[in-house]
């Protein structure tokens, strides 16, 4: 067994021992024991990586695994990681393990809730080991499909809607990206007779044009619905609304950059091209998402809302920066998928807690939390100001990668979209100072509010393994960047070698 | 006549010795046991099946008109297994004070349409695929108006039987069309006699439709939704899997074997008739409340993206068929499992009745999710990989936009088996059904429909033994 399937087998061994019990106290242990496991896992895969490329190992992808599963087509379980898919592996372990946290208290079903959401993490942590499009495309869909039992069951609000919203929109993005991946499969040999799913070896080729023209906006629109790209954001705010906490953190936290990560391993790394030659398009719709999202936050009155509409815009800023095609903008790219993960799953457990003792997530209902319960309004304000680009937090060190990296960008059209999107910082503010306003400042408006408890431990423990990874990447983000920058760069030397530009 | 000529005629020849014994044994079984004719007759075909897979000559019979081959052999085996499980389903069923009477007649009837379509299937000349077929949907006919104190199984009987006899009226007036031009009727000889002419192509177009009748193509489906709805929810699931499934590969060993010339002219034909059959069966299934009439308007959805893995003419397309055919078998009769299991304990058949099924059935709830979730494509159940390979299929020759239309029709199919999964898992209900535990042959039937589900799609080799036994245009 290697290093990397353990990462799916342990999930599923697992949610194996959770079928097996009876008691509920029990479930949530095992479930915390076993995402636990998989956290301190992801720091031995840190340690490994990182100890591997001090020695010399200068392979594109490491602990590479591969079986061949379906001889006639070709198409194996290949695993391997480079440093980008290590860093979402650690994100994603992480926000899974203090999502685990967060949902300590759910009523109903417990033992069904842990399993569905375990197996979502299945799909994820699924995703980000594989090099084979087969089986990456065979995890992207396990891991959509249990959002709808998790929204649908133990959600909130119109969820009925809102789970099969977002359950047919994803579905419908994984629609267009089969077309794609089929396109790549049936082009990625030149001469028709090895065709391959392998992402290393499609990568050696160069797709013809014309289909390249076909197949990338499929693949790209594909991911970009998870990645909430205009038009297709619109699962998201429903989505984010009335799912329970935990699940809003890990959706928000780590399925959408199952769509950078795509767009950006798949989409744009097999076919720079036609990426290059048709960015203008979707630069001017992710900017849109960004812009969009931004204002849409403003205008919200619910908490869930705000954050849903600023994930929108974030997440349009990870595609946005993938669209540049440069070092600096695409590492800023992969350091924004992380500390937007971190953020937003932080903002999520916090919304999640807050509304388990208000129970009301209208901004307008609260006021002056900060002297009831000062923990969690503390977080929520770091959590703010990583949000809006604090320097000192994961953020800032985003944010200004991006813009950087996009602003090199030698066309002048390219430039000016630079400077539209750089205004989402200011709008940014506006909404996350507004709220901190509002809800946490001022007097308690509510008398039924002046007796809230503050956090608990399960909650505390959350939060804070949130909150120090938030710190982490913004004191020190170099060692993260380094280790997304080495693996940078050999796409980066395919995408200049194809695209003098 | 040899032993050989026996072992190549061996599926059908067991199925009539299995019929005519199940026959002879009702007279002189003991009438207060008369239940246990059904465990008889179900053992006497799980012999069958399995014997069916032993290793056996092929070749031609009858100077040809009867073939053999690995591939054909290879499809009765998936329509055995398919059928023995309806077999095992509809004990229950059969125990019932009303049917005692008559289940040697229940046996007999499906064995001889099994028979049927194992002549059509292994058919060489299209005399032989005539009276294949006939066989094989007019005991069916009977079988479906087997509760015929109700209205609406015998209305169910009567109409299959009239649009069956108007297809196969049609079919035969496109069959002598082509005689007339080819004066032959052996596959072969047609093969290479046929050419491109307009008369030609209008006798291919006269056989087609009396196909899509049988395969419930649109629009050719209308009877469809009220034969299913009054039969008996075994039939139902019979015709809507081994007919359907039989007429597919037949309809794929003729395309591919009698019409390879006019290949472009049955391409376009596929492509309109799969795009119609897929989006109208997906947006009347949204509609539907009774469970049978979804799942015949689901089925008219299903035959829709089978004919994708026809257009292409390919060597992977009859593996992605065979391969679906036989996902299909698991994952459609687990979910009439659950239905026939639901109507027999309840009598209730209708979406809203599930409501909140999952707090006193969460067995029942978990198998019906499974199979839906296996009908919609949806990983890692056997689903997704049978509708993988029916799209690298179709993918592999170019039919690139015929793809997207058929991924973009299986989210609208997956918004109604939601609506399904919805109602057992989310909507609450005053009184739900009861709970119950169904008896022995339902949960074997299950465990058979879940294990195939499951490991179908996982275990690799049952694909690469299918794609073995494939060949192309």
């Amino acid at each position: 067994m290697d290093i990397l399937s353990l990462f799916v087998v342990i999930p599923v061994l697992t949610i194996t021992a959770i079928l097996l019990l009876k008691d509920t106290r029990q479930v949530r242990l095992v479930s915390a024991f076993g995402m636990g496991l998989q956290l301190l896992m992801a720091a031995v895969l840190v340690y490994l990586y990182l100890s591997a490329r001090h020695a010399g190992n200068i392979d594109e992808m490491l602990f590479v695994k591969d079986y061949l599963w379906f001889k006639s087509l070709n198409i194996h379980y290949a695993v391997g990681v480079d440093g980008i898919s290590v860093a979402m592996i650690s994100l994603t372990s992480l926000v899974v393990f203090a999502g685990i946290f967060a949902s300590w208290e759910v009523e109903i079903l417990k033992k069904e809730f842990f399993i569905s959401l375990i197996l979502l993490a299945t799909g994820v942590f699924g995703f980000f080991i594989s090099i084979d499009l087969f089986t990456m495309f065979l995890f992207y869909e396990l891991a959509v499909i249990p959002m709808y039992l998790l929204i649908g069951i133990w959600g909130s609000g119109p969820k009925e809607y809102s789970a099969m919203k977002l359950t047919l929109m994803l579905m419908g993005g994984s629609a267009l990206l089969l077309v794609g991946l089929l396109g790549i499969y049936f082009n990625s040999s030149p001469d028709k007779n090895q065709l391959t799913f392998n992402i290393l070896e499609i990568s050696k080729v160069v797709i013809p044009l014309p289909a390249q023209r076909m197949f990338f906006p499929l693949t790209f629109m594909g991911f970009g619905v998870l990645g909430a790209l205009f038009p297709f954001h619109t699962w998201s705010p429903d989505g984010h609304a009335s799912a329970p906490t935990a699940v809003s953190m890990l959706h928000a936290g780590v399925l959408m950059k199952l769509g950078g990560y795509g767009a950006f391993r798949v989409a744009i790394f097999l076919m720079p091209e036609a990426a290059h030659e048709l960015s203008w398009i979707f630069i001017i719709l992710t900017s849109i998402s960004v812009i969009y999202g931004a204002f849409g936050a403003i205008a919200q009155k619910d908490l869930k809302y705000i954050n849903a509409y600023s994930s929108v815009s974030h997440c349009g800023l990870v595609l946005f920066a993938v669209l540049m095609m440069n070092q600096t903008a695409m590492t800023g790219a992969i350091i924004q998928m992380i500390s937007h993960g971190l953020m937003t799953a932080l903002f999520f457990g916090l919304i999640g807690m807050i509304y388990g003792r208000t129970h009301t997530r209208m901004i307008s209902e609260m006021g002056g939390l900060m002297k009831v319960i000062p923990f969690l309004s503390v977080c929520y304000v770091i959590a703010g100001l990583a949000s809006l680009g604090l320097p000192g937090l994961s953020g800032f060190v985003a944010e200004m990668t991006i813009f950087v990296g996009a602003f090199q960008h030698p066309e002048l059209f390219y430039r000016i979209v630079t400077i539209i999107v750089v205004s989402s910082i200011v709008i940014t503010a506006v909404y996350i100072l507004r709220v901190i306003a509002i809800l946490l400042l001022g007097p308690t408006t509510n008398e039924h509010f002046e007796h809230l408890p503050d956090a608990k431990w399960f909650e505390k423990i959350s939060v804070i393994t949130l909150i120090g990874s938030v710190a982490a990447i913004g004191l020190a983000p170099f060692w993260l960047s380094t280790m997304i920058g080495t693996s940078m760069h050999p796409i980066i030397e395919r995408i200049l070698a194809l695209n003098p530009f | 006549m040899s032993l050989g000529t026996f072992l190549i005629m061996r599926h059908e020849l067991l199925l009539i010795a299995a019929a005519l014994i199940v026959l002879i044994a009702e007279i002189f079984w003991n009438p207060d046991k008369k239940s246990s004719i059904s465990l008889f007759s179900i053992i006497l075909f799980g012999v069958i099946t399995i014997i069916g897979f032993l290793p056996s000559p092929a070749g031609p019979l009858f100077g040809g008109m009867y073939v053999s081959s690995g591939t054909r052999l290879l499809m009765k085996n998936i329509l055995n297994i398919g059928a023995l499980i309806v077999f095992i389903q509809s004990v229950t069923w059969l125990k019932k004070e009303e049917n005692s009477e008559k289940i040697s007649e229940y046996f007999l009837l499906l064995i001889s349409t099994l028979v049927g379509m194992n002549f059509m299937i292994s058919a060489g000349h299209f005399l032989i695929f005539y009276i294949g077929i006939e066989l094989a949907i007019i005991p069916i006919a009977a079988l479906a108006a087997y509760d015929r104190y109700k209205n609406k199984s015998a209305e169910a009987g009567i109409k299959l039987i009239l649009t069956s006899a108007l297809s196969s009226g049609v079919m035969l007036y496109g069959l002598s069309m082509i005689y007339g031009t080819t004066g032959t009727m052996y596959f072969s000889e047609v093969a290479s006699l046929f050419g491109n002419t307009s008369l030609q192509i209008l006798g291919f177009i006269f056989f087609f439709a009396g196909m899509a009748f049988k395969i419930s193509i649109v629009p050719f489906h209308l009877w469809t939704a009220d034969v299913y709805e009054g039969s008996p929810v075994n039939i139902t699931s019979y015709l809507s899997v081994i007919s359907k499934g039989a007429a597919i590969f037949i309809l794929m060993i003729i395309l591919f074997k009698v019409f390879p010339i006019i290949m472009g002219t049955w391409q376009k034909t596929i492509f309109v008739t799969s795009v119609l059959t897929m989006t109208i069966g997906n947006l009347f299934a949204i509609r539907q409340q009774n469970l049978k009439r979804f799942l015949a308007f689901s089925s008219i959805s299903q035959a829709g993206y089978i004919l994708l893995g026809l257009i292409g003419g390919n060597q992977l397309g009859m593996a992605s068929v065979m391969y679906y055919i036989l996902v299909y078998i698991f994952s459609n009769l687990g979910a009439f499992g659950v239905v026939t299991a639901i109507s027999n304990a309840t009598g209730k058949e209708n979406i809203d009745d599930y409501n909140g099924l999952y707090q006193t059935n969460p067995k029942l709830s978990l198998i019906m999710t499974l199979a839906l979730f296996s009908l919609a494509g949806i990983p890692p159940v056997a689903g997704f990989f049978g509708k993988f390979f029916l799209f690298t299929a179709a993918a592999q020759q170019g039919f690139y936009l015929l793809v997207l239309i058929a991924v973009l029709n299986t989210i609208v199919s997956l918004f109604y088996y939601l609506l399904v999964v919805k109602a057992m898992f989310i909507s609450k209900n005053e009184n739900p059904i009861g709970s119950f535990r169904s008896d022995f042959s339902a949960r074997f039937a299950f465990g058979i429909c879940v294990a195939g589900i499951v490991v179908t799609g996982f275990a690799s080799v049952i694909f690469e033994a299918i794609k073995n036994l494939s060949f192309g245009v």
